[in-house]
C-alpha cells in the first residue's frame, strides 16, 4: 500500500498584501494523526498561513494541498477540511442546533440530524442546543463553533486560538475532541499562544515570528520548559535570531 | 530525534515584496510633455479655425459652432471609456498593475469629457430648441447615464483600500457596465419611440455638410482625441508617481 | 470516507436560501422595516401630485417602480451584512460548495424577500390608487416578477461587494441603481401599457428587454461572482 501523502503539506508558501510580507516562504508538512501546534506572537502571521491552508486566501508563490490535492479548486479536499478560527461563523439568530446542522447539510453528511446531535453532545453543550446564538455566552458559542467545524468528521483540522473563552470544562472537551480527532487518524494543526495547551495534544512543535518558521521540533524529544523559556525570549526580545542561524530543532 | 525538515528560503524580507513579482517601474524623470503641448495647441488652432475661419450655419447662427466642441467631446470620452474597458479585463486576465492603472485614468478622463458634453449638451440645447434639456437626444441621454456609471466606478476605487481587491472591483464593474450600455440604448429607445416620435431635428453636422464644416469637424476630432490621449498619459504618469511614493513610504 | 455526497450547486444554493429566509424570518426586522417603508412611500407619493390634475391611476405605475426599486435596495442591502458578523461567509468558503452556488442561494434568498414585500406592496397601490383588481393587476404581477429577476441579479453582485468597501450602504444604491434604469424604464413602460388597456403585442417588445436582461446578467454575475471574494 502506498504511503499516504502528508494530510497538510505548505511548500514555499509566501502571501503579500501590497507591500507587507506576512507569510515567508513556509515550508510544513503534518502527517494524518499528526498535530502540529503553532505558536508565535501577535503579528507573526499564524492566522495568514492557516486562512492560506484553509484556501481562503490564494498564495503569492508556493503551493498548499490537503490529502495531496490544492484546496482552492478542489471541493473534494475542502469537503475534508474543518476550520476553527477566532470568529465564530455561526449565525446569531438560528439556534446552536440549526447552525451546526446547516454546516453538516453543507458538507452533505448522511444524516445531518443526528451528527449535530453528536457533535453538540461531544463539545457538551447539546442542553442548549435550541437555543439561539446570540442569548449564549462567548465560551459556549465557541463549543458550537467547534461542533460545527466538526460535524462532518473531518480528516484535517485547522484551530486558530480554538481555547479562547473556553472555561476548565470547555477547554477540556476540546482537548479530548482533539485526541479522538487524533486517533481517528486526522491531522491537526493548531495555532495559539498558549503554550501549555497547545503542547498537550501536539506531536510537534514550531514557532512562527514575522512570517517564517524559526523553530520546528518534535513534541517527543522537548523539554517543556525549555521550549517555554525559549519562545518566551523569541517573542518578549522580537527577533532574537541573528541573520542566518541555523534552523532546526531545539531540544 | 525525529524533526521535521524546514527550509530556509532565499530572504527576501524587508525588501518591498512586490506581491505579483514584476520589477518596480523606473520613476519617470521629469521632461517636458510634448505630447500634451502638441495636443494643447491642436486643440486652440481648431478653435481658431472653427470661430474664425468656418462658415456660420444658416438655421441656428454662431451657437451652432458648439458642436465642435460637444461632438469631438464625445468621441474623446468614448475612447477613454473604452480604454477603461479594455484594460479591464485585461488586468483581469493578466493581474499586471499596469492595465488597472490604465484604467483608473482612462476612467478619470472620460469622466472629465462627459461633463464637457452634459454642459454644452444644454447650452446648446436651450438656444436651439429652447429646453435646457432633450430626452429624446438619444447620446445626451446615453452619455448622463455613462455619467453615473463612471463616477460609480471612481467611487468604487476610492472606497477599497488594497490594491488588489480595488483592481478586481473596478474590473468587474467596468465590464458589467460594458454590458449595461446597449440595454439602456434599447430601453431608452423604446421609451421615446413610443412618447415622443424622434424630431426632425436638423442636427447640424449631419448629412450633406460643406467642405469647411467637414473638415472642421474632422480636425476637431482629431485634436480632441489628441488630448484625449495626452490627459491619458499624464494622469497615468500621476497614477505611477503616487503608487511608487506609497510603496516607498510603507 | 464517510457516506457522504456534497451538495451540487441547486441543493447548495437552496440550502443557503432556505437558512438566509429561516434567519429572516426569525428576526423579522429587515422586512418590516422595508414593508412598512414601500406603503409609507406609495402613500407620500400620493400626495405629490394635485390629483385634479394626474388621476392617481395614471400615476400609478410610475410610483410603483420607483417605490420596488428603493424598498428592492433596502432588503438588497441586508444580504450579506449577515456573512460578514461573526464571518459567516468563511465557513462557506472553506466548505466543499461551489463560490456559483453561494451567489445563486443569495439570490433566491433576496427573490423571496422581493416577492413578500412586493406582495403586499401591489394590493396596496391598488388600493390607495384605485386600480381594478383583475387581469391586469395580474399581468403586473408577471412583469413585476421579471423586472425583480433583473433587479436581484445585480444587486446580489453589489451588495456582495459593498460589504467589502467602507461606504457600504451609500455604495449600493450608486453601484446598483444605473443598472437598474433599463429595468425600470421598461417595466414602467410595460406596466402603463397594462393599465391602459393596451393589447399584449405592444407590451411583448418591453417584456423581450426584460427578460434579455435577465438572462445576460444572471450569468455575467454569477460568473463575476468569485472575483468579489477575498483572494
Amino acid at each position: 500500500m502506498l504511503p499516504a501523502s502528508p494530510a497538510i503539506e505548505a511548500a514555499g508558501v509566501s502571501r503579500t498584501f501590497g507591500r507587507r510580507r506576512a507569510v515567508d516562504d513556509v515550508t510544513l508538512s503534518v502527517p494524518a494523526g499528526d498535530c502540529l501546534a503553532l505558536f508565535g506572537p501577535n503579528g507573526a502571521g499564524k492566522t495568514t498561513l492557516l486562512r492560506l491552508i484553509a484556501g481562503l486566501l490564494a498564495p503569492s508563490t508556493g503551493t498548499v494541498r490537503v490529502g495531496g490535492r490544492p484546496l482552492r479548486d478542489d471541493a473534494d479536499a475542502r469537503a475534508q477540511v474543518g476550520l476553527i478560527s477566532h470568529q465564530s461563523m455561526l449565525y446569531r439568530a438560528l439556534t446552536a442546533r440549526e447552525n451546526v446542522e446547516f454546516a453538516a447539510r453543507l458538507y452533505g453528511v448522511a444524516d445531518p440530524r443526528a451528527a449535530a446531535v453528536r457533535a453538540l453532545d461531544d463539545m457538551r453543550v447539546l442542553d442548549r442546543a435550541d437555543t439561539p446564538v446570540r442569548a449564549l455566552s462567548r465560551g459556549l458559542q465557541q463549543r458550537v463553533s467547534i461542533a460545527r467545524a466538526i460535524v462532518h468528521a473531518p480528516g484535517v483540522v485547522l484551530l486558530d486560538e480554538p481555547y479562547t473563552g473556553l472555561d476548565a470544562a470547555g477547554g477540556a472537551a476540546l482537548t479530548g475532541m482533539l485526541q479522538s480527532l487524533r486517533a481517528a487518524r486526522a491531522a491537526l494543526l493548531l495555532v495559539t499562544h498558549n503554550v501549555d495547551e497547545g503542547l498537550a495534544v501536539a506531536s510537534h512543535a514550531a514557532v512562527m515570528l514575522a512570517g517564517r518558521i524559526v523553530r520546528m521540533a518534535d513534541c517527543a524529544t522537548l523539554d517543556a520548559r525549555t521550549f517555554r523559556e525559549e519562545y518566551r525570549a523569541l517573542v518578549v526580545n522580537g527577533d532574537g535570531l541573528p541573520t542566518g542561524a541555523p534552523l532546526g530543532l531545539s531540544a | 530525534m525525529t524533526t521535521i525538515p524546514v527550509s530556509n528560503g532565499t530572504s527576501n524580507s524587508g525588501s518591498s515584496g512586490r506581491s505579483n513579482g514584476t520589477p518596480a517601474p523606473a520613476a519617470p524623470r521629469a521632461v517636458f510633455d510634448w505630447f500634451s503641448a502638441v495636443a494643447a495647441l491642436g486643440v486652440v488652432g481648431i478653435y481658431i479655425r472653427a470661430i474664425y475661419f468656418t462658415p456660420i450655419e444658416r438655421l441656428q447662427g454662431a451657437a451652432q459652432k458648439i458642436y465642435y466642441l460637444h461632438v469631438p467631446a464625445a468621441l474623446a470620452a468614448y475612447i477613454a471609456i473604452s480604454i477603461t474597458a479594455l484594460m479591464s479585463i485585461v488586468y483581469l486576465w493578466l493581474h499586471d498593475e499596469r492595465a488597472d492603472r490604465l484604467a483608473e485614468a482612462g476612467a478619470e478622463v472620460g469622466l472629465v469629457f462627459l461633463t464637457v458634453v452634459l454642459t454644452s449638451g444644454p447650452l446648446w440645447g436651450h438656444r436651439i430648441w429652447g429646453a435646457w434639456w432633450a430626452w429624446w437626444d438619444m447620446r445626451l441621454t446615453l452619455t448622463l447615464f455613462l455619467w453615473f456609471i463612471v463616477a460609480a466606478y471612481l467611487i468604487v476605487r476610492g472606497g477599497v483600500e488594497e490594491a488588489a481587491m480595488r483592481g478586481r472591483y473596478s474590473a468587474v464593474l467596468a465590464i458589467l457596465a460594458a454590458l449595461l450600455i446597449p440595454f439602456i440604448h434599447l430601453s431608452v429607445y423604446l421609451f421615446q419611440a413610443r412618447l415622443h416620435p424622434m424630431p426632425v431635428v436638423l442636427k447640424p453636422g449631419e448629412p450633406s455638410l460643406p467642405p469647411e464644416m467637414l473638415t472642421t469637424f474632422l480636425l476637431a476630432f482629431a485634436a480632441f482625441a489628441l488630448l484625449c490621449i495626452a490627459f491619458i498619459r499624464a494622469r497615468y504618469r500621476v497614477g505611477l508617481l503616487r503608487d511608487l511614493a506609497a510603496e516607498l513610504a510603507a | 470516507m464517510t457516506g457522504r455526497r456534497t451538495p451540487g450547486v441547486v441543493a447548495a444554493a437552496w440550502l443557503i436560501a432556505r437558512k438566509d429566509l429561516a434567519i429572516e424570518f426569525r428576526t423579522r426586522t429587515a422586512f418590516l422595516s422595508a414593508l412598512v417603508f414601500a406603503v409609507l412611500a406609495l402613500c407620500i407619493f400620493y400626495f405629490t401630485w394635485d390629483q385634479s390634475v394626474v388621476p392617481p391611476a395614471d400615476r400609478a405605475p410610475g410610483v410603483l417602480w420607483v417605490v420596488l426599486a428603493f424598498s428592492g435596495l433596502l432588503g438588497l442591502q441586508r444580504s450579506f451584512g449577515v456573512e460578514e458578523h461573526d464571518r459567516g461567509i468563511d465557513a462557506l468558503l472553506v466548505s466543499p460548495i461551489s463560490r456559483e452556488a453561494i451567489y445563486v442561494g443569495k439570490a433566491i434568498g433576496n427573490l423571496v424577500f422581493l416577492f413578500a414585500i412586493q406582495l403586499v406592496a401591489i394590493p396596496a397601490l391598488a388600493i390607495f390608487y384605485n386600480l381594478p383588481f383583475g387581469r391586469p393587476l395580474l399581468a403586473v404581477g408577471g412583469i413585476v416578477l421579471l423586472a425583480t429577476i433583473g433587479i436581484v441579479a445585480v444587486g446580489t453582485l453589489f451588495s456582495a461587494m459593498a460589504v467589502n468597501t467602507r461606504l457600504a450602504e451609500l455604495l449600493l444604491p450608486m453601484l446598483s441603481l444605473p443598472f437598474f434604469v433599463p429595468i425600470l424604464m421598461t417595466a414602467a413602460q410595460a406596466t402603463t401599457l397594462v393599465f391602459a388597456g393596451r393589447p399584449p403585442a405592444e407590451v411583448w417588445p418591453s417584456l423581450k428587454i426584460l427578460i434579455a436582461f435577465d438572462i445576460v446578467f444572471l450569468v455575467a454575475c454569477t460568473l463575476a461572482f468569485p472575483y468579489t471574494l477575498e483572494e
